[in-house]
């Protein structure tokens, strides 16, 4: 599949501004802290991993951020404005998202998944829609011309007339990014986009996920495969228990021994994420 | 056979049809989007059909001549249930749109008595508005009131022919809309997942609302056409239309558009072929609604999702 010829412009801040402050970020759930205290911030432009063994909050945070769920406590700002908690607001603001499991709307072609990602960056109103005049024939274009243009460029060109639940495994990762992408974000949180894909299409990823930053944009990426996160990040979070235990550089993380006994645990039965 | 007689009541019950699948789409619209199933949706065919009426009492009864009378009745009627609907859902539904199921469902049938207490007891209070208490004579329309048309022995009349247009009409507009429009895709995706269409930045409560304006515009239609078949309205004309009609959406699949307009054809054409055919003491006028609830008992044990069922506004 040929990605090279497909690229794409998008609207970005200035490389290295600060996007995402989150401070104290506080999640609890009845007597269960699924998240406590959550400090991070992303800058335009660098990719930030997001690690930790199942359980320890990483997608919760990813909730807390995009509105999904009301954190209990801290605060999100966005390119220095407070975030409210609202999924509406936080994509206006420009960050997107994908999911752990797969959500694309099954019954809907490929392409107008995509195109349901540009609703907030157009205005179309039922009245509009029904008189279908010239200014709505035009957005209806560009629309569909970039839905287009983003299935390109995450290297599905020809899967636009597919129902997204007839794709493959793989190109429902690529087209859950493409319909992210088609809300203008400044700031793109991924989770978890290799689950399940094999080393060809993680590579694949990884090269994607670097054409994204090269266009100006923040990855902020949960991932369990260690070789992944350490290769793609300038910088890593490790999360255990829902509190940030190390944050640093791949390298720092790497070899730090406190994300290592988190991952092998010092029971018997603990498990690896690395391979 | 009769192939004349057959042709007519092939006529008849299309006409029928068309009826109950223009107030079937809203049903199913709405429940496609939200799984409710919007009980008071019959009385805002109701309220259609007087918001028809007083448009034309309004705006000059002399005038039933000109060829403007039946678009103005047209809009009246569906400003006037669009009106209602929406104020339904934003004072009534949206409240309890995180209650427990049963609490909507309640909420619906109470709202749907209401409606039709408020038509009964305050239409008449209105100047120069007739008293709503027994069933009131609907204006002749110029152009779609009398005139039958005899196509060789089949006699087709001007009222049903609006009906089958309207539909037709309607059923296009929304294939377009649903498929081809910013608002229709954002209703497709809300309706196949909600929290992922409000993450990708829908505003559902306003999707919901314009799923609710939709239906209430079609039932605004099938008001007029009734008013104009049957030359009377009456308060309590939504609680049957409005019962068959969900029988229709549920047969054809409740939450697809083609399923309520397919179920809603069928439906109609049952009870014009029942009451024709079946001879004995089984056939008649009497038995039609029995045939009718057959026919959705049948499908509902062999094929529970309806004829084109799936749980989503599913490509119009």
């Amino acid at each position: 599949m040929s990605t090279e010829q497909h690229e794409v412009q998008f609207a970005t801040a200035p490389e290295g501004a600060v996007l995402l402050e989150a401070r104290g970020v506080t999640m609890r759930f009845g007597g269960l802290l699924a998240v406590n205290a959550v400090d991070m911030s992303v800058r335009s432009g660098e990719i930030v991993g997001l690690i930790g063994p199942n359980g320890a909050g990483k997608t919760t945070f990813f909730n807390c951020l995009t509105g999904l769920y009301r954190p209990t406590g801290g605060q999100v700002s966005f390119a220095g404005r407070p975030l409210p908690p609202r999924p509406r607001k936080v994509v206006q603001a420009g960050m997107a998202r994908t999911f752990q499991n797969i959500r694309l709307f099954q019954n809907m072609t490929a392409l107008e998944n995509v195109m349901v990602g540009r609703y907030c960056r157009t205005s179309a109103g039922p009245l509009t829609s029904i008189v279908r005049g010239p200014k709505f024939r035009r957005e209806e274009a560009a629309t569909r011309a970039r839905a287009q243009e983003l299935l390109g460029f995450v290297g599905i060109p020809e899967a636009g007339e597919s129902l997204a639940r007839n794709l493959s495994y793989g190109d429902q990762r690529r087209l859950e990014i493409a319909r992210a992408l088609a809300t203008d974000p400044q700031l793109l949180l991924l989770d978890e986009p290799t689950a399940g894909m094999n080393p060809q299409e993680t590579r694949q990823a990884e090269e994607l996920i670097f054409r994204i930053r090269d266009s100006g944009l923040a990855v902020v990426v949960i991932e369990h495969d260690m070789r992944f996160i350490f290769n793609l990040c300038d910088r890593v979070l490790c999360l255990v228990q829902g509190e940030v235990l190390v944050q640093g550089t791949p390298e720092q993380v790497q070899s730090d021994p406190r994300v290592i006994e988190a991952y092998i645990g010092t029971s018997d039965e603990g498990e690896t994420g690395d391979a | 056979m009769d192939v004349t007689l057959f042709l007519q009541q092939l006529v008849n019950g299309l006409t029928l049809g068309s009826l109950f699948a223009l107030i079937a789409v809203g049903y199913t619209v709405v429940y496609g989007i939200i799984q409710l199933i919007n009980f008071a949706h019959g009385e805002i065919f109701m309220v259609g059909a007087f918001g028809a009426l007083s448009t034309w009492i309004v705006i000059g009864r002399a005038q039933i001549t000109a060829w403007w009378m039946l678009p103005l009745m047209i809009l009246g009627a569906m400003g006037v249930a669009v009106l209602t609907a929406l104020v339904m859902e934003r004072l009534a539904y949206r409240p309890l749109r995180n209650a427990p199921r049963l609490a909507p469902l309640i909420t619906a049938i109470g709202i749907s008595v209401f409606l039709q207490e408020v038509v009964r007891l305050f239409y008449g209070l209105i100047p120069g508005f007739p008293d709503a208490k027994a069933p009131v004579p609907f204006p002749a329309v110029q152009g779609v009131s009398g005139g039958a048309l005899d196509l060789g022995g089949v006699v087709l009349q001007r009222a049903a022919i609006f009906t089958l247009v309207a539909l037709v009409v309607s059923w296009t507009f929304l294939y377009f809309f649903v498929n081809r429009t910013r608002i229709g895709r954002a209703m497709q995706a809300t309706s196949q997942d909600p929290d992922t269409a409000r993450l990708m930045g829908i505003d559902v409560d306003r999707i919901i609302m314009v799923a609710f304006a939709l239906g209430a515009a079609l039932a605004a239609l099938a008001g007029i056409a009734h008013g104009l078949q049957y030359t009377n309205i009456d308060f309590r004309m939504g609680f049957l239309a409005g019962l068959k009609a969900f029988t229709a959406a549920v047969l054809g699949g409740i939450g697809n558009i083609n399923g309520a307009v397919v179920g809603g054809l069928l439906l109609g054409l049952v009870e014009v072929m029942a009451t024709a055919y079946i001879p004995g003491t089984f056939g008649g006028s009497a038995w039609k609604d029995v045939w009718a609830f057959a026919l959705l008992i049948l499908v509902l044990v062999f094929r529970p999702q309806g004829l084109l069922g799936a749980k989503v506004v599913d490509r119009a």
